[in-house]
């Protein structure tokens, strides 16, 4: 008897061990955007601003990418417009075109730039998104163009003496599939569906860990994660930072788009909610979710 | 007197039966809610292609969703910790009841306690940091994050289960056995492999299936060990288990690529059922 009470304390304790990791997974994204939201609320409520007390409800559809830009947008926002609900759903870049195309959207959100034939919708950049290629500091290499990274990450080069570095096997950590960084990553660099990971991860932070630890990885993570236990490479020759991801020069960038309607007429609230969100005070929120604001 | 309680005793009696009905009604739950959400994409990706297919490639724009990587890995992971695990655990347990002197006993046994209360996370985050990295260095590999260290991480994982309750079970086998062996001019060590182990030997299966259900069961130190690429498992190679394919693409998920992770909860699931089975079978025939 006395056995089996064990055994079923220790399936117990088996229980709530397996919760407390199912819990762990998420915690480290729910986290982050938590901590920008106050600064900019206060300032917005503090100047008497022109707009009046709007209310109603902003349906924004798209780009998975975007999701923690908008988290933090609509979190800070509730508290600059309590009248207004700003809805999110993520179902990727070309859905959400579509959405604002034939109007059940009132924004879509794209991770993308409209292409030629997606008509009738017009794209407001809202940040834009730099990935920074991360190396271990001992790696001598400095520089890759974006060919050479697709080759590294596609597995056509294998040793990083090709690429001018040690003669070692080349390891490519990435993130896991549905990330908003990989994603961006591997439609930049058009390495789509067929890049050859070694590891696997499910946040930056980890992605960062594990280069910083094996001399011969390399990876890719948000400019803005990136810090000095990592090298990041210079791409073409240019070095990532919010400079030249700004002005154009660093390759491995991508837009953050609202995409409204040429036709119809924007709801106030939803005109409410793009002037607040490219203005300057929605730049912090920006750049603490990981990207980089377009509004000075 | 005994009337006048009766209302009370009702009540009781009724709180009772409800806070035991609310273990019964969540496993109901678990199991309904896994069986609707899991069986539709199974049903749309078909049992085979699901089960036996080799390629898991969820947000490629042909996915596929196959499996068969999952399962083994998973199947190998835990047969690889038990192998490591269980001649560590049983030793240590045989130690504990019938060799070392009390107060050593002690020490150890409040030594597994504290391994026994380490949040996984902390197993994977120092598996991470140096497990990795040093079986990256021994081996020579160009990367360390692998099966053999999600190996290594679930073998000193499952060893508290298995000592506590190998080491409940040695101590539950009667004096008088162990008595009779010496009388008859066995050596101590004699008695406790020939007669001690197998009488408890029931109770020692049943910790290697405790071990076994922790095991298969275990996601986030494994996930930050065991590199999460879904290829067939080799020792050496970057792998996925059920549970951390299930915990890794859980975020981002959506349309058929969420209910396909449902379905493999719903596959992990079936398996802990099994094993929990086959543990209650044990702990029955060593009562009957």
């Amino acid at each position: 008897m006395k056995k089996r009470t064990l055994a079923l304390m220790l399936s117990a304790a088996l229980c709530v061990g397996m919760l407390a990791g199912c819990g762990g997974g998420d915690a480290g994204s729910a986290n982050s955007p938590a901590g920008n939201t106050n600064s900019p609320a206060v300032t917005e409520s503090e100047t008497p601003d022109n707009t009046t007390e709007l209310t109603g409800t902003v349906v924004t559809n798209g780009s998975t990418s975007m999701e923690s830009v908008m988290g933090s947008l609509t979190e800070a926002f509730r508290e600059v417009q309590p009248g207004i609900q700003v809805q999110y759903t993520g179902s990727g870049s070309g859905a959400g075109i579509t959405s604002a195309q034939d109007g059940t959207a009132d924004i879509g959100l794209a991770s993308r730039d409209l292409k030629d034939d997606e008509t009738g919708v017009k794209a407001i950049t809202v940040a834009k998104d730099g990935i920074a290629i991360i190396i271990n500091p001992e790696n001598p290499v400095a520089d890759l163009s974006v060919e050479q990274i697709a080759q590294l990450a596609t597995g056509e080069i294998t040793n990083w003496s090709e690429v001018g570095g040690n003669d070692a096997q080349v390891v490519f950590i990435g993130r896991e599939a549905g990330s908003g960084t990989r994603d961006g990553f591997e439609s930049i660099t058009g390495t789509t569906d067929n890049c050859k990971y070694q590891n696997e991860l499910t946040s930056t932070g980890e992605v960062i860990a594990n280069v910083a630890s094996n001399p011969n990885a390399i990876g890719y993570a948000s400019l803005s994660a990136v810090d000095d236990t990592v090298k990041a490479i210079t791409v073409g020759g240019v070095a990532p930072s919010e400079e030249t991801v700004l002005d154009g020069s660093y390759a491995i960038q991508r837009n953050f788009n609202f995409i409204v309607s040429d036709s119809a007429e924007l709801s106030d609230a939803a005109q409410a909610f793009i002037e607040w969100a490219t203005s300057a005070d929605a730049a912090d929120l920006i750049a603490g979710a990981g990207a980089v604001p377009v509004a000075e | 007197m005994k009337q006048k309680l009766r209302p009370l005793e009702v009540t009781m009696n009724l709180l009772f039966f409800l806070c035991g009905f609310i273990a019964v009604v969540f496993v109901l739950f678990i199991s309904i809610y896994l069986i609707v959400s899991g069986l539709p994409a199974i049903k749309e990706i078909g049992l085979v292609e699901f089960l036996f297919g080799t390629k898991w490639a969820s947000t490629a724009s042909e996915p596929s969703f196959g499996i068969l990587p999952f399962i083994l890995t998973s199947i190998y992971g835990t047969a690889g910790a038990i192998v490591l695990g269980v001649p560590v655990g049983f030793m240590t347990a045989v130690f504990l009841a019938k060799i070392a002197p009390p107060k050593l006993a002690t020490a150890v046994r409040t030594a597994v306690d504290l391994l026994a209360g380490i949040p996984s996370v902390v197993y994977g985050l120092i598996g991470m940091m140096v497990l990795v990295p040093a079986v990256r260095e021994l081996f020579n590999l160009p990367d360390g994050a692998s099966l053999f260290c999600a190996i290594i991480v679930l073998a000193v994982m499952i060893l508290p289960s298995i000592i506590s309750v190998s080491e409940t079970a040695l101590k539950a086998v009667p004096k008088e056995y162990e008595e009779a062996s010496l009388a008859l001019g066995a050596t101590h060590i004699e008695t406790v492999f020939r007669v001690s182990v197998p009488a408890a030997s029931s109770g020692i299966a049943a910790s290697i299936v405790l071990g076994i259900g922790r095991a298969i069961g275990e996601a986030m130190a494994v996930i930050m060990v065991a590199g999460n690429v879904a290829n067939m498992p080799s020792l050496f190679s970057s792998v996925r288990f059920l549970t951390t394919a299930v915990a890794s693409e859980m975020s981002y998920a959506s349309g058929l690529q969420r209910q396909a992770l449902f379905s493999i909860a719903l596959v992990l699931f079936l398996f802990i059922m099994l094993i929990n089975v086959i543990l209650n079978t044990l702990l029955k025939r060593k009562k009957g």
